[in-house]
């Protein structure tokens, strides 16, 4: 059996050329696979991490995101009285107010236009996100034409730069501080105080309401309450699945994108494997004529044949891998049409991506391999002997 | 030279499973790049079939903050203005999420003369203008929910809370096949008088203002005078023809765009892998023969000729049939996914490119044999064995 792996081993090595051009369209494919692959895993895990598991979004009913919710002043502040919202330290309802809306910005690069998140927080709207850091400056003054702003804006879009001033709404915000909030859709957002923002955008009510619970099991207890107050048209979600539902639409349509174009290519990669190993079969019939007069048995020749077409198949998954690892440097921008916003988000490469296209990889490897070896392995020794 | 021809055709049959999982190999590349670019063009089908002499002005700060009615006069007013309408995005939602379509209001009647590639019956239109609950629906979408004129239709509003009910008084198909056909209109009044009863604050607010100019020559400046008019306003303009406004959308995705067309082009690549290596293997297998050829006398130019004909002759055959498989494949494609795609035309520069492309493949597939076989020299190829 190992005379029979290293047979099949220098057969690739012999024929170069041909190994080589084989491997990198099953590579080529791998790659694609592996990268909307890549792709659509980074949008989920951006939008995923973006929420907290016990905080809690209100938005107005059927408003689906924040961008068209509306909830004004009173509506706040019967929230705020609900029993289940967490205390903040100095003893007061973990809640923030906030505003969201959308600028025009420019890009950097490119110079086109997309539609950016400014959000008016509350004092409390840092606490209630741990995972946003300040990174270099401060954070605004309450009551002052103060901004910070999220890592992928400063990278992403001209203007937005530590010092700098911002020219919306008829006035100019201070850049102050530049916060990082790691890969979560925050990353893509402006934020300043919520009453000035309120006031500059002439918006008379928040969007949407921000707030901790104080046990977490009490999620479905809250949701009853603030959905069957007759004082209040807000539907409460857990900021998770808020995020998570925001993304549906783009991770389906990369899903379904990503599906269709594996199909097709992989129909191609398997075609050239065949048209190799089939070549490769009838090139060889006096030797295996040869090996099966040896004593070799029918299905040794068959496993032979197949072990090439899969060491192929493996070479090609290596290869397209080894080039997919490289776009997890790479950051995709876009718009993201359930909320009508920029949203930053990078090819994230996990085990079970890899064990995915690994597979992919021997799998069209074995389909192309399979009709060839069973050739090799069907033919009569007197027969592939008296072969020229 | 007929012999060459005899040569090729019996080269091409001398491996038939070989050239036939080539060329359908090939045949599959070309129609996916097909289908992959006929994607590309149904995103850019807004900006086709914009028009030269509209102009969208809507707030500058963002498309999401509207601008008051009462600019309404003030923008008829500037030079080089001829008609004026405005519009809502409505965002309304018809029974469930996945249901998705543009629905938007407008003021009807002006909103039907600045759109004239919008072809409705002469009766549906007269109806549809006296009743304020009336909406008018393209041919797709009516078809695509099983709508008959006289329908009530409600949609549940995501910006504009509750739901709404309309009838369905007309259904519009467009003058040619590049006119969206899966929109859903209705009257701005109706939206706007059941906000001033609600005393929303949203009431009195149009989101665009969609104008036509006198002369398209003069858009640009058309547009610039509108923008002066507003200028240090609370809400100040930005007015564009309708072409660039169109793009503005393109561009908030055109990462995605990007990648698709990334892709096209790797399934180009990919094939080329493919075709190369069979006509690599082909020559392989001949070399003993092109030996004996050059022991004859023919020069390496006519090996060449010989081998990157091959592959010429296969690409084409190869590439025709991709090109063929295109157009029911569109149709194919456009019965599952016209919700998202709106228009879905394979436009002759698709067909062109399918073409570049797989004379490309059959031209960059001979280069490295032929390299090979011009090249070798005559006792080694003789002598070569297997």
């Amino acid at each position: 059996m190992g005379l029979l792996f290293f047979y099949s081993l220098r057969n690739l090595l012999t024929r170069r050329l041909t190994t080589v051009l084989t491997a990198s369209g099953m590579a080529l494919v791998v790659f694609v696979f592996a990268s909307i692959l890549m792709l659509a895993e980074g949008l989920q895990k951006t939008l995923v991490d973006t929420g907290s598991f016990d905080n809690v979004v209100g938005i107005r009913r059927s408003s689906v995101s924040e961008v068209q919710s509306g909830v004004d002043r009173v509506q706040a502040s019967i929230v705020e009285t609900v029993p289940e919202v967490a205390s903040g330290p100095r003893g007061r309802p973990l809640l923030a107010k906030e505003l969201v809306v959308l600028i025009t910005m420019e890009k950097r690069e490119s110079g086109s236009r997309a539609n950016v998140v400014i959000r008016g927080i509350s004092e409390d709207s840092f606490l209630l996100r741990p995972q946003v850091r300040l990174a270099v400056g401060r954070t605004p003054k309450p009551g002052s034409s103060e901004i910070i702003i999220g890592r992928s804006i400063e990278k992403g879009f001209q203007g937005a730069d530590l010092g700098k001033s911002l020219f919306f709404a008829m006035r100019s915000w201070t850049v102050v501080g530049v916060f990082d909030a790691g890969s979560t859709g925050f990353s893509s957002e402006i934020w300043g105080d919520v009453d000035q923002l309120m006031q500059a955008f002439r918006r008379p009510v928040y969007s949407s309401l921000l707030f901790r619970l104080r046990e977490s099991a009490d999620f479905e207890r809250v949701k009853t309450r603030i959905e069957s107050d007759p004082r209040l048209t807000l539907e409460a979600k857990r900021e998770t699945t808020y995020y998570k539902d925001q993304s549906e639409m783009m991770a389906k349509f990369l899903r379904i994108l990503g599906l269709s174009l594996t199909i097709v290519f992989s129909i191609g990669a398997v075609v050239g494997g065949m048209i190799t190993m089939y070549a490769s079969v009838a090139n060889r019939t006096r030797e295996i004529g040869t090996l099966r007069a040896l004593g070799f048995r029918r299905t040794s020749i068959l496993i032979a044949f197949l072990m090439e077409s899969l060491f192929l198949g493996f070479l090609g998954g290596m290869a397209g891998l080894f080039l997919a690892s490289f776009l997890q440097f790479f950051t995709v921008s876009t718009t993201n049409f359930q909320t009508f916003s920029e949203l930053a988000f990078s090819f994230s490469l996990d085990v079970p991506i890899t064990l995915k296209a690994m597979s992919f990889a021997l799998g069209m490897g074995f389909v192309g391999g399979i009709l060839p070896a069973i050739r090799a392995s069907g033919m009569e020794i007197v027969d592939a002997l008296r072969e020229a | 030279m007929p012999v060459l021809l005899r040569l090729l055709f019996r080269n091409l049959l001398r491996h038939k499973l070989r050239t036939g999982l080539t060329l359908c190999g090939i045949c599959v590349a070309i129609l996916s790049f097909g289908l992959l670019r006929t994607v590309i063009s149904a995103w850019y089908a807004g900006v086709e079939a914009s028009s030269a002499n509209r102009l969208i002005t809507r707030n500058c700060i963002s498309l999401i903050f509207p601008l008051p009615l009462s600019y309404l006069e003030r923008i008829r007013g500037v030079e080089g203005v001829k008609n004026v309408s405005y519009g809502n995005w409505f965002g309304g939602i018809y029974i469930e999420e996945k249901n998705f379509f543009a629905n938007f209001a407008v003021e009807p009647r002006t909103y039907l003369e600045l759109y004239s590639e919008y072809l409705l019956p002469e009766d549906q239109k007269q109806v549809f203008l006296r009743d304020r609950r009336a909406c008018i629906v393209g041919r797709k979408l009516a078809k695509r929910f099983d709508w008959k004129v006289g329908d009530l239709i409600t949609l549940r509003g995501t910006i504009f809370p509750g739901n709404w009910e309309f009838v369905l008084r007309g259904i519009y198909s467009g003058r040619d096949s590049r006119v969206d056909e899966s929109q859903f209109f209705f009257h701005w009044d109706y939206l706007n008088e059941s906000l001033k009863k609600r005393n929303s604050v949203m009431a009195d607010q149009v989101g665009i203002y969609i104008l036509s100019v006198t002369n398209p020559e003069l858009a640009a400046e058309t547009a610039a005078k509108v923008d002066r008019v507003f200028k240090n306003s609370y809400a100040e303009t930005l007015t564009e023809t309708e072409k660039a406004f169109q793009l503005g959308f393109v561009a908030l995705t055109e990462a995605i765009l990007l990648v698709i067309q990334l892709v096209s082009f790797v399934v180009i690549v990919i094939i080329m892998a493919v075709a190369a290596n069979s006509m690599s293997m082909s020559v392989r297998e001949r070399l003993g023969e092109y030996a004996v050829f050059k022991t004859l006398g023919f020069g390496g130019t006519y090996l060449a000729t010989m081998i990157l004909g091959e592959s010429l002759l296969i690409a084409v055959l190869g590439g025709a049939g991709g090109v063929l498989l295109t157009f029911p494949a569109a149709n194919a494609f456009l019965n599952y996914l016209g919700d998202y795609f709106p228009v879905f035309l394979v436009t002759k520069q698709t067909v062109f490119f399918q073409g570049l492309a797989a004379l490309a493949v059959g031209m960059a597939s001979a280069v490295l044999p032929t390299w090979r076989a011009a090249r070798v020299p005559i006792i080694q190829a003789l002598g070569r064995v297997g």
